[in-house]
């Protein structure tokens, strides 16, 4: 099988990668925000000790 | 207390208090990612490449890799933040109130990828995007619960009657579970039978089974992962004021 006939997906390729894709951001995403949040949260506590 | 030995207790106490938590599981997140890495390369390996294409649905059929394990986690995590809420109204155990509430994006999340993943496989498959069937809708309400247990928490200010109020609303929600579970039985639908879960055998061949298992149980550690580092923001929140926080933040300074 050649990797544009893995791409194809039989002709299904739009509905298969679209599912992953988006299952990817949406996963990646749950991650990523709580990092930020917990840096915004370190941030924010020694800013106001400093004060 | 008899039955259960005594280092389970301890650990049971040790683990609901919050700096514990927070430190413990700090440790054991690295292997958790190390896990969670293996089992989702090995499914999708398995998954979209060696497994072979349905006779009936072509290569559409491996949305089911995804498809099928998010719409089971959207049902597990319901069942996790309603059972921790529970816990968290009755004995007021704090980690069991931030469990609940950082599952609640997790599992929205989860039912989201479900439903938009049915739709992406439903519309080559069924010819549509979209039934109002009992299953499809059932899933659908469940999304509308996360998102209203998310937005009722961020409404209210005192987050410990928050807690209690989104507890009161996912307890009340379960009812729901089943009803999507049974769904495909209890009603006509579009929506094709459960093909792993039926008693006798299941009707899928083991070069498509193991992968979907496989990617069942990596969704399960994804699960996990992304708790820990919800429910650490949530802990570090609500303990802003307590000593570990302070001592914490004053270690981070130097």
């Amino acid at each position: 099988m050649s990797f544009s006939e893995f791409l194809a997906m039989g002709g299904y390729g739009f509905y298969v990668w679209t599912s992953y894709g988006l299952t990817l951001v949406v996963l990646l995403l749950n991650i990523i925000i709580p990092v930020v949040q917990r840096k915004q949260f370190f941030r924010q506590s020694l800013k106001q000790k400093r004060k | 207390m008899f039955l259960i030995p005594d280092i389970v207790v301890r650990f049971y106490h040790r683990m609901a208090s919050p700096p514990h938590y927070y430190a413990f599981t700090q440790k054991i997140m690295p292997w958790l990612v190390v896990i969670f890495v293996l089992l989702t390369a090995a499914g999708l390996y398995g998954g979209l490449y060696l497994a072979p294409a349905d006779y009936q649905q072509g290569d559409s059929y491996r949305i089911i890799y995804i498809h099928v394990p998010s719409a089971w986690m959207s049902l597990f995590i319901y069942m996790v933040m309603a059972i921790t809420g529970a816990i968290g109204l009755v004995w007021r155990i704090k980690l069991a109130e931030v469990i609940s509430i950082s599952s609640a994006p997790i599992g929205a999340s989860f039912t989201f990828i479900a439903l938009v993943t049915g739709s992406l496989w439903g519309k080559p498959m069924w010819g549509t995007w979209w039934v109002w069937d009992a299953r499809l809708t059932s899933e659908l309400i469940l999304l509308f619960l996360y998102l209203g247990v998310i937005g009722l928490y961020g409404a209210i200010d005192d987050k410990k009657i928050a807690s209690k109020s989104v507890a009161i609303l996912a307890i009340v929600g379960v009812v729901n579970i089943p009803i999507i579970h049974y769904s495909v039985e209890w009603w006509n639908t579009l929506h094709q039978g459960p093909t792993v879960t039926k008693m006798d055998k299941p009707s899928i061949h083991v070069s498509m089974l193991i992968p979907l298992l496989l990617m069942a149980l990596s969704f399960k550690f994804y699960y996990l992962i992304a708790l820990i580092q919800r429910s650490r923001v949530e802990l570090l929140n609500r303990e802003r004021h307590s000593q570990w926080v302070k001592t914490m933040l004053s270690e981070q300074q130097q």
